[in-house]
């Protein structure tokens, strides 16, 4: 395995994709230029608004009187939902999200009013002057109290193949387990943010922190009551999204043009961190169960699976999100007879929504914990038991979905990687050195990630894009997609100039903007290059054939002679001075020739389809794959933990930027790590969050980053046409991190000698990992183990 | 008046308001967005500053979180953000590291790293991983999982620590020493509202009698919470950060005297010397941003049950120097903390130092236990100063707790129940047991009253596997990993 540190290569001449190359806005993030939405120059008078918000989790509000708000120092206006002209429900896909309410609250942190002032601090102590009487209700938290009362914010959904009951019936060894996997804060480091300048005609520019753009115009013209074609938003970057600024960015936007129309002024609302974390959804905490049938090697004949999705107090993406769970519940392993129930719980408290994997990670904690279960029943390393039901083989390729598994690479990568990574010998070191180890206990685990590619909700599966070619020959891209960090910008860019043979440095890639590229799809699954970046090069490929079938009539050559090579257009066959232009003289040759150098560009994924009727279909283009191997010690004092080395060899079909991609391999496998172990969400019976600031919500720090992090790339085509045969790469890499909860597991198994597999619900913080081991102890003891 | 450099612009304040921070001043003010606002609580490093200060004949840089930063402290320092580092269109080394390693991907946290390993560079050559680790905790980043970070910061050893700034130390040192020489003591005024920064013991002590409400600025790591958090405006603040008698540590005959405002950066090396556990507890203690302006002082004073000095100082018999007006008094420490966030300090009191005896014969050991093993708050910590004589027997024991309760503890009968007991397994059983009467634990959101009970006698159980660990097998995961 290679151990990566790609530099970018300066060396190679025009930007072909495949190399290392350095984030675009690298030089900005470094000296600070890069700007954000709080950065911008504001216009004169800009004004600054800070939102009221439920203290209480449900019930009703009695009487509101905001006259102390009013009064308050600065204050310009405040606005209530009686002042909404238009649309007062921002739900994105089904209703159930009010942007204000004056009367009925579901959840603590739920918006009431909005104050405009001249300073920011102005309108946030204005906000503490509101005097809210409310009549409050219990509130719904706990998942399998709303479970059994059927408290759901969306319908269930059943996935069936074959005859589960029966197959594990006549199984000879069978187990059953439940799991509560925990939700998971965004804590983009960049907080909500929004600017709307009021323009003519009712319009409006809004610059908007957001993953999707187009659903903010969108929203922001429903609630103003306009046609979108008066409303542009403008996306140059976030700091940090993760799933979080997907349909969360909206409100805020909506909120901050609601009051630049009431005042005809600028307004800016940009969410302090300590109104961030209560007021915005999260990554949904899960409740799961299986049943299962094995036989006495371990391989699996039937699976009965629940996944429970806790959404919140609407509907939100939860639809899709435990889809998405449901589709995942498998992993990488071929389930003989399988069915897998799919909950969406409704509770009170803020929706829970889009975050790295959508539901994927939540879902495949459940098959992750059979494959350890079942290797503990039968007494062998979970490795084998999580190869031997790999997908693969005569008739072992269907999931639970009906879509067949093609071109399986998982039993060649995990093969590769057990190699690699020494696992063999470690895991006899580890279990040798477990026995005389007094306090401490080191484990080790293996686990694979299968995750589909796609938006399962087929329409989004769709991109745009817009190339200019200026008389100059520089280059100006924009495309739906927008750059959270995870180096989409730099990838198209890439992409664009191989299309078009020309270095990076004449590409000018611009804010994500409505109005240049319209009815875009949000920048979510992972989707970003796949579809943005097939765009662009479509755009970029149409110029091409422009400028050449300009030249070839021009020069009265034919259309294949004409070649764009390194910056320059070649047309005989000398290659020589004379039968060629630079790449700005061709476009000027092509302007002078009245030749339109701006092209659209457009792209929409083919293959897939999915019947929900039928829960049958092929929901996915294709799958990413990876693995990773976590090894970790523990006390078993205290519960504490370091993770002490990770190996990945990761999928990401052929590289169009190894540099970045090795960045989003392990910049998510911490994050999965840190959802997984430190990150935990906590409300209390009031419903209100009390892990609401990075003072008790931890994520991982540097200390965090395990000394040992061997990233490799299992680099080879995509067999699908995806653009240069490239994977996607944002959200795959985030379930590697299951290894360090497997691995802790294993540690602690260690205790009863590996008889006993220990339940771990997430986050495995050091109390729950010591409760663990307290309960093997006693487990053993009973059984005479260890 | 203040006056302070921003870079090389000499700036002068003084119709301004008293709970300004250096975020605020930065980017409202200047029109400065380099720095970022990330959390406003001191917790995620987006907002680091580097503040460049004389010291024993040169400058020292350190990093500082600008959100909880109050701008009255800049007075007589040096502050550089992000933006000064460029020189003529090119890259600082530190920059050009995190560009050519692609230690940035959405970039918001970036320029607080920057600041941190720009302080790290120029105060250490050769930073090994731990020191990187050191300088870079209190700084998040969401994105990149660090190890391109971590590579960057260990590509610059070697790098001599030149650049533009090291041409102009001689006279920026000059420059600063100068201001503070011009006016040692100097405020801010708006309004009612005022920003004192006094000089001397004295003048803090009648600056309290004349302002009794007053905050006193131990650093403000906390107090600048309230103000960013619950939007509170104090009318009255004292730092006392200059305070002339307040700002040493120094070892006198048998005991170790810590001046109220020294930070937890400036007691280290002693500490070090002296408490090697404690000192080990410290690096744990925040984020080096806040240990580069929180001070030990404040720690107490703040009262906070999970304040993480008081259980080691409530172990060491420590003794709090306490002035008000012209009296003083030396309290126990196990008298001070009164109750929830109360303490024994005298009305219109400070703590002027902080005197820990000197005992090399006693055994100490400190225990940290939190979710995160850097900048996290415990959820226990335990501090433990025996003395075993030669046939293993504990003579004497003060156990000091934090998070157990209300306040940072003693486990009085733990205590007792150790006295006169062998420093084993079976030695310690009747302490462990005894820890559930001195304590009842709360849960919150760091960990559940069962969780600490247990941790807590298990702690003791770890004390002792220490001391009797003859093949020095790995006890801690912090020690092994």
């Amino acid at each position: 395995m290679r151990n990566m540190n790609p530099v970018a290569d300066k060396a190679k001449p025009a930007g072909a994709t495949g190399v290392a190359r350095a984030h675009e806005s690298a030089s900005k993030h470094v000296s600070g230029a890069a700007t954000y939405v709080d950065d911008i120059v504001t216009p004169h008078g800009t004004l600054h608004a800070a939102v009221g918000y439920s203290r209480i989790a449900r019930g009703h509000i009695r009487s509101l009187d905001l006259s102390g708000v009013r009064g308050s120092e600065g204050v310009i206006a405040v606005l209530e939902v009686a002042d909404i002209p238009g649309h007062t429900d921002i739900g994105p896909v089904f209703p159930g999200d009010p942007l204000l309410t004056s009367d009925e609250i579901k959840y603590a942190g739920q918006p009431i009013f909005v104050v405009a002032a001249e300073t920011e601090l102005q309108a946030r102590r204005a906000v503490t002057k509101a005097k809210i009487d409310y009549e409050s209700r219990e509130p719904l938290l706990d998942v399998t109290r709303a479970l059994k009362e059927q408290s759901f914010v969306r319908p269930s959904h059943h996935l069936q193949r074959g005859d589960e009951k029966t197959a594990i019936e006549d199984a000879p060894l069978k187990l059953s387990a439940e799991q509560h996997v925990g939700g998971q804060e965004h804590f983009y480091l960049e907080g909500q943010a929004a600017l709307a300048v009021p323009g003519e005609d009712g319009g409006m520019l809004v610059y908007s922190s957001t993953q999707h753009p187009s659903e903010v115009q969108k929203l922001v013209a429903e609630v103003l009551d306009v046609p979108a074609n008066r409303i542009t938003v403008d996306m140059r970057r976030m700091g940090g999204g993760f799933g979080g600024k997907e349909t969360q960015g909206a409100p805020w936007a909506c909120m901050a043009a609601l009051l630049a129309r009431k005042t005809g002024k600028a307004v800016k609302l940009r969410l302090p961190r300590c109104d961030d974390m209560p007021m915005t959804g999260k990554r949904h905490p899960f409740y799961n169960s299986y049943e299962i049938g094995f036989d006495l090697q371990g391989r699996l004949q039937g699976a009965k699976i629940v996944v429970t999705g806790n959404c919140g107090h609407s509907p939100d993406l939860s639809d899709a999100i435990v889809d998405r769970a449901m589709f995942h519940a498998d992993n990488a392993y071929f389930i003989p007879h399988v069915s897998v129930d799919g909950h969406r719980c409704m509770t009170n408290t803020v929706s829970h929504t889009a975050f790295r994997g959508f539901g994927g990670p939540q879902g495949m904690m459940i098959i992750e914990r059979a494959m350890d279960d079942i290797a503990r029943a039968v007494g062998r390393d979970p490795l084998d038991v999580r190869k031997l039901n790999l997908y693969g083989g005569e008739g072992r390729n269907l999931t639970p979905y009906h879509q067949t598994v093609e071109h399986n690479a998982l039993p060649e990568l995990i093969d590769e990687l057990e190699e690699s990574s020494d696992y063999r010998k470690r895991r006899a070191e580890i279990t040798e050195w477990n026995k005389t180890s007094r306090v401490l206990k080191r484990g080790l685990a293996l686990t694979p990630v299968k995750f589909g590619i796609s938006f399962t909700m087929p329409h989004l599966n769709q991109a745009g894009a817009l190339v200019h070619i200026y008389t100059d020959g520089s280059i100006q891209v924009n495309h739906g997609g927008t750059e959270m960090g995870q180096g989409l910008h730099t990838k198209v860019v890439q992409i664009v100039a191989e299309a078009l043979s020309v270095s990076i440095d004449e590409i000018q890639i611009t804010a994500t903007r409505t109005d240049k590229v319209p009815n875009t799809s949000p920048t979510a699954a992972s989707s970003g290059t796949d579809l943005n970046g097939q765009a662009a090069r479509n755009a970029a490929l149409e110029l091409k054939k422009r400028i050449s079938e300009c030249i070839a009539e021009q020069k009265g050559c034919a259309l294949e002679s004409v070649r764009f090579e390194s910056g320059r257009i070649y047309w005989g066959e000398s290659a020589s001075e004379e039968e060629s232009m630079s790449f700005p003289e061709a476009a000027q040759f092509a302007y002078f020739h009245r030749i339109s150098l701006s092209a659209t560009g457009y792209y929409r994924t083919p293959k897939i389809w999915y019947d929900r009727e039928q829960a049958k279909g092929r929901p996915f283009f294709y799958f990413a794959n990876g693995a990773a191997v976590s090894e970790v010690v523990i006390d078993t004092l205290t519960g504490e933990y370091r993770v002490l080395g990770v190996d990945i060899l990761h999928d990401v079909g052929r590289s169009l930027n190894p540099a970045v991609d090795l960045g989003q391999i392990e910049g998510g496998f911490i994050q999965g790590m840190g959802w997984l172990t430190t990150e935990e969400l906590q409300w209390n019976a009031e419903g209100l969050l009390t892990s609401n600031s990075p003072a008790n919500y931890k994520i991982p720090a540097i200390s965090d980053t395990p000394p040992r992090f061997n990233v490799a790339l299992f680099e080879r085509d995509n067999e699908e046409e995806t653009v240069y045969h490239s994977k996607a790469v944002g959200e795959p890499p985030f379930m590697l991190a299951i290894s360090v909860w497997s691995a802790l597991r294993d540690a602690i198994a260690s205790l009863a000698d590996y008889h006993v597999s220990p339940a771990l619900d997430t986050p495995a913080t050091p109390e729950r990992v010591l409760k663990a081991v307290m309960e093997t102890r006693k487990s053993a003891q009973a059984g005479g183990q260890a | 008046m203040i006056r302070f450099l921003l870079n090389d612009e000499l700036v002068s304040l003084e119709d301004c308001s008293p709970e300004l921070t250096v975020l605020e001043f930065l980017r409202t003010n200047k029109g400065r967005t380099g720095t970022k606002e990330g959390c406003a609580s001191g917790d995620c490093g987006a907002c680091t500053v580097v503040v460049a200060e004389p010291s024993g004949g040169q400058l020292r840089y350190t990093s500082l979180n600008s959100c909880i930063t109050f701008v009255g402290t800049l007075h007589g320092k040096q502050l550089l953000t992000v933006e000064h580092l460029e020189q003529s269109g090119a890259l600082h080394p530190v920059q050009q590291a995190m560009v050519d390693l692609h230690g940035s991907q959405c970039g918001y946290c970036t320029p607080g790293f920057i600041m941190s390993m720009f302080a790290l560079y120029k105060s250490c050559d050769t930073p090994s991983r731990s020191d990187v680790e050191r300088a870079l905790a209190g700084n998040l980043c969401r994105c990149t999982g660090y190890r391109p970070i971590i590579d960057s910061a260990l590509s610059l050893a070697g790098k001599g620590a030149k650049d533009q700034f090291s041409d102009t130390e001689v006279r920026v040192r000059e420059q600063l020493t100068q201001i503070v020489k011009d006016a040692p003591s100097a405020s801010l005024t708006q309004g009612d509202h005022r920003f004192y920064i006094p000089s001397t013991s004295d003048e803090l002590a009648s600056l309290l009698q004349a302002y009794p409400r007053a905050k006193l600025v131990a650093g403000g790591t906390d107090l600048a919470l309230s103000v960013t958090q619950q939007l509170q405006q104090p009318e009255v603040l004292i730092n006392t950060g200059r305070v002339a008698e307040m700002a040493e540590i120094r070892e006198a005959d048998d005991v170790l005297l810590i001046g109220g405002g020294v930070s937890y950066s400036n007691a280290e090396p002693l500490l070090h010397k002296h408490f090697p556990a404690f000192a080990d507890l410290l690096e744990r203690l925040g984020s080096l941003q806040i240990r580069n302006q929180g001070t030990i002082g404040g720690n107490i004073a703040n009262a906070s049950p999970i304040g993480d000095t008081p259980p080691v100082l409530l172990a060491l018999n420590a003794k709090i120097h306490a002035r008000s007006g012209n009296h003083c008094e030396a309290i126990p420490v196990d008298r001070f903390f009164t109750g929830y966030r109360e303490t024994a300090l005298p009305e219109q009191g400070f703590i002027e130092q902080i005197e820990i005896p000197l005992q090399p014969e006693r055994e100490l050991y400190v225990f940290k236990i939190s979710k995160r093993l850097d900048d996290d708050i415990s959820a226990v910590c335990a501090a433990f100063s025996l003395s075993i004589d030669g046939s293993g027997v504990v003579t004497d024991a003060r156990l000091g707790f934090g998070g157990m309760a209300a306040t940072p503890a003693r486990a009085i009968k733990a205590e007792q129940a150790l006295i006169g007991k062998p420093f084993t397994e079976e030695g310690v059983e009747a302490a462990q047991t005894a820890l559930a009467s001195d304590f009842s634990p709360i849960d919150d959101v760091r960990a559940s009253g069962e969780y600490r009970l247990m941790v807590a006698q298990n702690l003791l159980l770890r004390a002792v596997l220490e001391q009797n660990n003859p093949t020095q097998e790995p006890l801690e995961v912090v020690q092994y990993a």
